[in-house]
């Protein structure tokens, strides 16, 4: 509640970060979806029918389970927010359940998105299908060599999907060929940026849409153990599943708070991801936020063996939370993250995604005092890693 | 406070009652020499403005030819202090407008690229992604300085955005003539005219139009609406052939522009 209070009275601000920062073409299209964000989010009817979605189509709420054997491993209680039990594998579906709801109330009937590993094309895909809008989807053209699995899944779920060859050929260069679309087609299209990211409303508007993993996970918490968690922990590559599990917790000041970034290949050979903890502030994708960057302002190419925290940027509110102290942030590396994978599949049978398998790996690696409890946010499931992570260790060719 | 290069060039077009000529290069495409060389070869073949595009590796308000332009510059090795270097080298008599995405400024120290712009001979500063009203801090900085803070105006922008967003603009607006990232052809439209009378019931600065303006045709035909028109990725593609190329196309959008005889100011 108070971030909210502190963005609303700021323009869009988390101190300083926010913004937004892009060409004058978009600005009349910002303002448009704030106030219509705005007005929804008041609106009991859109809350209504929204929460109704959730729970009858994209399988909300996920639940809460306690990891026993982990837990006897690191020495502490141990839970598991669940949503790679959500519909599409991951929590990607409960910001573009909101934001199609969103699209139908400004009468636009075409969705584009961008997408790294191919969870938030799908989950956008997904959404689409569901209300008949037409979807374009863009792409990195490395990425889709990477992916095809989810290529095809999004072409399954009737999307088109927009090969983006320039720059880096990842995430940033989709993002940036969607705004282009933006852009160029702002009066019939809306564009659903998959996480909290971007210039405002979307960081707080994202947001908002994925803070319901906190809120049902507190409530759970609770009745099944009476207390808060002592510690939250979430990976963190644009923010949206962290920001999702910690909004409901941000005013518990003993919850501690903790985001992992993307060590990639170690922080010393920037080979990685992780803009918070070894990146500075900077302009991209609409707001200012911490950022990859060399010395004369260019952003530089992340890395992560998990696409989906591969990404120069971060949300701006994590840039907040970052230099008030509020969350710490950590990175993991690869090798770490491939170790948890495996550990949380052979311990509690759940092959976590690559992404989530970075905060079980913090939370291995740290020492705990037994009467902790800590919950990890499990954003989504390792299937769509499998294959992936066959070829990297070796078990297949 | 003395006027600017910038205002002093339009106050001469209109007094001559000429349409201004504004052409977009971007620094160090194809390389510092051949960019060099285009700089000179845009002011002899009859250009009023040049815009020198400082690249940014992530230019999403540009099209396919000026993000293609903007790796090769960053590949050959340009920077913020690499384009001002290219400007203070070409030492033309046009004004030089510094055009750029905000984060290449910032890394670079706004205060110290406001005072090397200026010392290399620029006169203004469009940045793509610094909206009116976004950063008053920045924008208050950029406006207090030696440079023009020149204004983009879109299709997009309401009348009253416009008002607020124009009140503190200096030297000229820059009007996207139509949706969409810089590149694709424009049409003469009665939406355009309509658009171009909007911007000047509310200000009293030249209004350049931009994207899209690619022969000698359209631009008399243009001509006669706009106080200036912008011509950027239809350069950048002929730079491929070289830079007589280049020129050869200024020459040809000038003399069809002075043909077409009138000019927006007195419309």
């Amino acid at each position: 509640m108070a971030t909210e209070v502190r963005a609303a009275q700021l323009g869009g601000r988390f101190g300083p970060y926010g913004g937004r920062y892009v060409p004058e073409t978009l600005i009349a299209a910002l303002e448009e979806l704030a106030a219509v964000y705005d007005a929804a989010s008041r609106d009991r009817d859109f809350r209504a029918q929204l929460d109704d979605l959730l729970r009858t189509y994209a399988g909300r709420p996920t639940p809460l389970s306690e990891a026993p054997r982990l837990s006897e491993m690191v020495g502490c209680r141990v839970f598991l927010k669940r949503e790679d039990l959500a519909h599409t594998g991951a929590h990607k579906i409960n910001n573009t359940l909101g934001q199609v709801l969103l699209a139908l109330r400004m009468g636009k009937r075409r969705i584009i998105a961008e997408t790294g590993a191919g969870q938030h094309g799908v989950a956008t895909a997904t959404a689409c299908a569901r209300y008949g809008l037409e979807c374009v989807i863009y792409m990195g053209a490395e990425d889709m060599e990477r992916q095809r699995l989810n290529v095809y899944r999004m072409e399954l779920l009737g999307a088109k999907v927009v090969p983006v060859h320039s720059g880096t050929r990842t995430l940033k260069d989709a993002t940036n060929e969607a705004l282009r679309d933006w852009v160029t087609n702002v009066s019939t299209t809306h564009y659903i940026i998959g996480s909290v990211v971007g210039p405002d409303p979307f960081p707080r508007m994202v947001r908002d849409f994925q803070r319901v993993i906190g809120d049902e996970a507190k409530r759970q918490l609770e009745d099944r153990i009476g207390r808060l968690p002592g510690c939250v922990v979430a990976c963190v590559g644009g923010g949206s599943n962290a920001l999702g599990i910690f909004t409901a917790f941000l005013d518990d000041q003993e919850v501690r708070l903790v985001g992992v970034e993307a060590g990639g290949e170690g922080l010393e050979t920037g080979r990685h991801a992780a803009s918070l903890v070894a990146g500075r502030p900077g302009v991209l994708h609409g707001s200012l936020s911490y950022l990859l960057q060399d010395q004369d302002g260019q952003v530089l190419p992340a890395h992560s063996v998990s696409a989906g925290l591969d990404y120069p940027g971060v949300g701006p509110e994590h840039a907040y939370l970052r230099d008030s102290g509020r969350v710490r942030y950590e990175a993991v590396n690869d090798r770490e993250a491939l170790e948890a994978f495996a550990l949380l599949a052979r311990l509690e049978g759940i092959i976590p995604a690559l992404e989530s398998a970075h905060a079980v790996a913090w939370v291995v690696r740290q020492a705990w005092d037994p009467e902790d409890v800590v919950l990890i946010n499990l954003s989504g499931r390792g299937d769509k890693d499998v294959a992936h992570v066959a070829r990297l260790t070796g078990a297949i060719e | 406070m003395s006027e600017s290069a910038i205002t002093a060039r339009w106050r001469k077009l209109k007094a001559e009652k000429r349409c201004g000529l504004v052409v977009y290069l971007t620094a160090g495409y194809p390389d510092r020499d051949t960019s060099l060389a285009a700089l000179r070869a845009v002011e002899a073949c009859g250009a009023d403005l040049v815009e020198v595009g400082v690249p940014f590796s992530d230019p999403l308000a540009d099209g396919p030819a000026i993000q293609r332009a903007a790796q090769i510059a960053l590949e050959g090795g340009m920077s913020v202090g690499g384009a001002l270097e290219l400007v203070a080298r070409a030492e033309l008599k046009i004004p030089v407008v510094m055009f750029s995405y905000l984060n290449p400024i910032l890394a670079y120290g706004i205060e110290r690229f406001l005072a090397d712009a200026r010392g290399a001979g620029a006169s203004g500063l469009l940045v793509t992604d610094l909206p009116a009203g976004e950063d008053p801090g920045l924008e208050d900085r950029i406006l207090n300085s030696d440079l023009d803070l020149i204004r983009l105006i879109a299709p997009t922008t309401t009348e009253q955005r416009m008002r607020a967003a124009l009140e503190k603009a200096e030297g000229f607006v820059y009007l996207i003539a139509r949706l969409g990232v810089t590149g694709p052809e424009t049409e003469v439209t009665g939406e355009l005219k309509g658009l171009i009378g909007r911007v000047k019931s509310v200000t009293h600065l030249p209004v350049a139009v931009g994207f899209g303006i690619r022969s000698g045709e359209q631009a008399a035909a243009l001509a006669g609406l706009a106080d200036g028109l912008v011509v950027g990725s239809a350069l950048i593609e002929r730079l491929e052939r070289g830079v007589e190329a280049v020129g050869a196309l200024v020459s040809e959008l000038r003399r069809a522009m002075d043909a077409a005889g009138k000019t927006g100011f007195d419309s």
